[in-house]
């Protein structure tokens, strides 16, 4: 079973317009490993989520089903098969 | 109307708007329902071409945030359009206050006068007038109340369909005085940081104008009013320290960036001020922050009664962080009794009664001159952004009658209270 990936509008280009894609990173893997498996399918994405540094951006909250990965383990945040994984930019914030 | 030296401004949808720009990267867009950049995720920001402008000219306008239409993002003819017409609140000079603060001359800007009562009839009115010139005929939001409030409404009065979505657990008050105005109202069983999740990815999908989402650049224009009404009530200078209060920080972050747009026109003299935030230690994330010298935000899960502010992971907290430190403030944050104490105080000394953010306002206040962080000698301004009917609760357990009487003179007297 693979992973599903919510994807934010403004990454769509690089999805062909497909708001959830799927991965399949392997067993035992975290955000990072899925992160370089979209990449493969889905080339340039990986940079617009991370910085040069490789870590996440300022602006964008990631979560693996509920969580935000910065309340888990980051990037070391564990993608388990059947996860839902959503990438959301941060500026939303009104009340 | 007289426009001096100037020329009159563009007819356009976006008045003297020219483009959306990154605040991180710098890369421009074009004026539209965009808010997060392509290259970085930064949020965007809306950029002006604003022609000379005068103190007549403004002063002239009406008396509402329109009189500022040329320094906002919203079309020359944006006062004909049906809409609630907030701002010009009473900037009260507090001197009972002061007088127990032991501050030397003290305002408090009341936005509990505008129209739902609170400073997000400002943000509201500029969001749903780009909504209109962006044809959009459903409004949305994510709210922790206040802002439910000003949509459910201002939607109303526009003729736009509503659709509004808030923690379950939100104060009565607000429920009802947002579910009134007859839009959809969603209460979503999570906490806030929750329903901006689930609003942000309904945005992504639905043709509709979220004004804190896709339609933000516009919203948080609306913030930049208070800072210019502070100003221009207080004849035209700008004052030397402000206290607000900080949820997502959008708030202290467009009233900085309105002192400085009015220095820059030449309405003001660009004189140094110090911008300071308010947190409830519950939910304080950017005071956090500050204390510890970062630059990054680390969420946090909000629990404090003052709700309005219960953001846990703050859009523009570190912008909040980047004004308070370039201008000498500070942030700090205070316990939900002092918060109590806060609303107590205001409403004991000046007759206005906040909701909690004004308790947290006063009380971070309190705190930061104690700690020798505002100066008691300079003029000092508090944003008031909420009414206390709306958050009664926080209250309600602590005052009540001073005695229960019978209905008779006699029992008048034996109370003791002559
Ligand atoms: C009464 C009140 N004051 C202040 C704020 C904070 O605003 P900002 O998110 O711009 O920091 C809010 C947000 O809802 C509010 O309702
Ligand atoms: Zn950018």
């Amino acid at each position: 079973m693979s992973v599903s990936v919510r994807i934010p509008t403004i990454l769509r280009t690089y999805t062909d317009g497909a708001a959830e894609v799927t991965a399949d990173p392997g067993e035992g893997a975290t955000l990072a490993d899925l992160l370089e498996t979209l990449d493969k399918s889905y080339p340039g994405l990986k940079g617009r989520v991370l910085d040069d540094a490789g870590n996440l951006r300022r602006f964008v909250n990631v979560y693996v089903g509920d969580e935000d990965v910065r309340f888990a383990e980051g990037l070391a945040t564990p993608t388990p098969a059947g996860a839902s994984v959503s990438v959301i930019p941060a500026v939303a914030g009104g009340c | 109307m007289t426009l001096l030296n100037a020329p009159a401004p563009s007819a356009t949808a976006f008045g003297n708007a020219v483009a959306l720009s990154c605040r991180e990267c710098g890369t421009r867009f074009e004026l539209g329902a965009a808010y997060a950049c392509e290259e970085c995720f930064g949020p965007l920001e809306v950029l002006y071409d604003v022609p000379r402008l005068t103190r007549e000219r403004i002063e002239s306008g009406p008396q509402s945030i329109w009189r500022y239409r040329d320094l906002l993002p919203v079309p020359a003819d944006v006062a004909a359009h049906p809409g609630l017409q907030p701002g010009w609140t009473k900037l009260v000079k507090a001197d009972n206050l002061a007088r127990e603060l032991g501050v030397r001359s003290l305002w408090v800007k009341d936005d509990s006068g505008n129209p739902t009562h609170s400073f997000k009839d400002r943000v509201v009115a500029v969001a749903l007038s780009a909504a209109r010139q962006l044809g959009f005929t459903t409004v949305g939001c994510a709210s922790t109340g206040n802002l439910a409030n000003a949509v459910a409404a201002a939607a109303a009065r526009a003729g736009l369909r509503s659709v509004v979505f808030v923690p379950s657990n939100l104060e009565a008050g607000k429920t009802v005085t947002t579910a009134v105005y007859g839009g959809t109202l969603v209460a979503v069983e999570g906490n806030y940081d929750d329903v901006n999740r689930l609003c942000s990815e309904v945005a992504g999908d639905q043709p509709w104008g979220f004004v804190n989402i896709n339609l933000r650049p516009y919203y948080a224009e609306g913030s930049k009013t208070v800072g210019y009404e502070v100003a221009e009530q207080l004849g035209w200078h700008l004052p030397e320290q402000v206290v607000a209060p900080v949820a997502s920080g959008s708030l202290l972050t467009k009233v900085d960036k309105g002192f400085t747009e009015l220095g820059k026109a030449g309405l003001v003299e660009p004189t140094p001020y110090k911008v300071f935030g308010a947190q409830a230690t519950g939910c304080s994330p950017v005071a956090q922050a500050f204390r510890a010298g970062a630059d990054i935000v680390k969420p946090v899960r909000p629990d404090t009664i003052a709700k309005s502010l219960a953001i846990g992971n703050p859009a523009d907290g570190p912008y909040a962080l980047d004004v308070v430190r370039r201008t000498g403030g500070a942030i700090a944050d205070v316990s939900d009794e002092e918060v109590v104490e806060g609303i107590r105080q205001l409403a004991r000394t000046e007759g206005i009664f906040a909701e909690t953010a004004g308790g947290v306002t006063l009380a971070v206040a309190k705190k930061l001159l104690a700690e020798g962080l505002l100066d008691p000698d300079a003029e000092t301004v508090l944003l008031n952004t909420g009414d206390g009917l709306k958050t009664l609760d926080a209250v309600a357990p602590v005052v009540g009658p001073t005695a229960t009487i019978a209905p008779s003179y006699d029992a008048f007297q034996k109370a003791g209270l002559a």
